[in-house]
């Protein structure tokens, strides 16, 4: 039982292996893609292994604290930004091959010509509870 | 308690013919209602009401279900009698939900909600996942056992592993999940004469009897050596004591056992400095001869290093894969008192990078800046 954080990246992974950009793709190419990823959801909501997913817009703005009294501080949002996160999914899993497993099958989400993707996803566990016994 | 009496009353209807699934849901059910009604009206007999509302729900079930239904099952309007119980329900419920076609994570939900009695919800706040995702690991995990002859035996081993892992992996929820593997090894030890289950059993009340210690006010993680032993819960340690010698008897050592002794040993001791870590060795030597596992090797080095000193300890450590969890944190807190500092701060910091648990995490992080400052100065 372990849960891990499924990345998708708008920039920022290894190069990727297809790189035309959504907006070039046809309304249906997009819709099969959307469509992947929602039943991709379900049915890991039917293995008792979903958690949790969200998507993110690209548009971020930085804010830091700037004293007391004072407004925040605020910058960006960075056209350019190195790493950009498009969205997340939350899995909870029994083992890290099966984190990668599914990983993979939300790479190959159709892309152009519905064709797969092969898009890069970043896998990465979330700090558990520290176990009891560890003498 | 109430939940004490969830895995008769599966076992009663069960043994009616009602299939497993049918069976759990008509007693989560009839749960449901016992908490709502028994406040102001307790049944005389709490097992008899509980068998004989878990039956009418199965039937509103099957009614409300009956075109699906209608070829599976025979609905009777009143119970057939009572068979008698011939073998123990209990323990085949924990066979069937330990059962080794489960992933772990099934067997151990399966296994609080059947034998345990709690909700769907509960479990599914005490893992943090959303409770339709429980539903359905839970409904897939008792689809995977349909097919199961209830009262076969199963293997004591993987009962025993699934109850280790809701003691030793969750999180600190409304739902106490140690207090909860406690209570159901305890009610499996009371029906099974068997070693290692009383070695787990001892195992866990010893390491129980630490909770209030382990941790400071502002939740961080407190090292044995450093705990406040007089918040150790003495009443737990002689109980986890007596089991564990009583297991040992037996003369059938096993991993659970090994633990247990060795967790009773940092028991008996008043300070950190009184700990016999000669004989910690020799049952680290038993638990890697039993298990052969990494992991026990690698805690073996620690208790090598107090032994025989950190060179010992550092030898000990050599030929483990490096990639172990909590190995750098070990090669630390050895290269630290063989007064190699500079290398113990990095190590520690290392080891903070690949930590699996935040606790753990700030430990390392705080250890490495107390090294880092000791060395600027």
């Amino acid at each position: 039982m372990a849960r891990y954080l499924l990345l998708k990246h708008y920039r920022g992974g290894p190069t990727p292996l297809t790189d035309v950009p959504m907006d070039k793709w046809t309304p249906e190419e997009i819709s099969a893609h959307v469509q992947y990823m929602q039943d991709f959801a379900e049915r890991l909501e039917g293995t008792g292994e979903f958690v949790d997913g969200q998507a993110l817009s690209p548009e971020g703005t930085f804010v830091r604290y700037d004293g007391e009294g004072r407004p925040p501080v605020t910058d960006g949002p960075f056209a350019e930004t190195k790493d950009l996160i498009a969205g997340w999914m939350v899995l909870d899993v029994d083992t890290y091959e099966r984190a990668l497993e599914l990983a993979a099958e939300l790479s190959a989400a159709p892309g152009v010509g519905g064709e797969p993707l092969h898009e890069w996803i970043e896998v990465r566990p979330f700090l558990a509870a520290p176990p009891t016994i560890a003498e | 308690m109430l939940r004490t009496l969830t895995p008769a009353v599966i076992g009663i209807l069960v043994r009616r013919g009602v299939d497993f699934a049918a069976t759990e849901d008509a007693v989560q059910d009839a749960l449901v209602e016992a908490v709502r009604v028994w406040p102001t009206d307790p049944p005389r007999d709490p097992k008899g009401w509980l068998v004989a509302v878990s039956w009418r729900k199965f039937v509103d079930a099957t009614r409300a279900d009956t075109s699906r239904r209608r070829r599976e099952v025979l609905v009777q309007a009143e119970p057939p009698p009572d068979p008698g119980e011939e073998v123990d329900d209990t323990l085949a419920l924990y066979f069937l939900c330990a059962h080794p076609s489960l992933t772990s994570a099934s067997a151990v939900a399966l296994t609080l909600r059947a034998v345990g009695g709690l909700t769907t919800r509960q479990i599914a706040q005490a893992y943090l996942v959303p409770e339709p995702t429980m539903a359905q690991r839970i409904s897939r995990a008792k689809r995977t056992v349909s097919g199961v002859r209830f009262n076969q035996p199963g293997d004591v081993a993987t009962v025993l592993r699934v109850l280790y892992l809701v003691f030793n992996e969750g999180y600190s929820g409304d739902v106490d999940l140690a207090a909860e593997a406690i209570r159901l090894t305890r009610q499996l030890a009371a029906r099974i004469r068997h070693a290692e289950v009383a070695g787990l059993l001892a195992l866990m009340l010893l390491h129980h009897a630490r909770r209030a210690a382990r941790t400071d006010s502002r939740g961080r993680l407190v090292p044995l050596a450093e705990q406040d032993r007089s918040r150790w819960d003495t009443r737990l340690i002689a109980e986890g004591v007596h089991v564990l010698q009583t297991a040992l008897a037996r003369d059938r050592l096993g991993e659970y056992q090994a633990q247990a002794a060795i967790a009773a040993l940092h028991a008996d001791a008043r300070t950190a400095e009184e700990t016999d870590w000669v004989q910690i060795v020799g049952w680290y030597d038993e638990l890697v001869r039993l298990t052969d596992s990494p992991v026990a090797r690698l805690n073996r080095a620690v208790a090598v290093g107090e032994a025989d000193g950190p060179r010992a300890g550092l030898a000990a450590l050599a030929g483990l894969d490096s990639a172990l969890p909590r190995y750098r944190a070990v090669a630390a807190y050895l290269h630290e008192r063989d007064g190699d500092l500079a290398r113990a701060a990095r190590l520690y910091a290392e080891a903070a990078r690949s930590a699996a648990s935040l606790p753990e995490r700030d430990h390392l992080t705080r250890q490495a800046a107390r090294l880092n400052a000791d060395l600027r100065t």
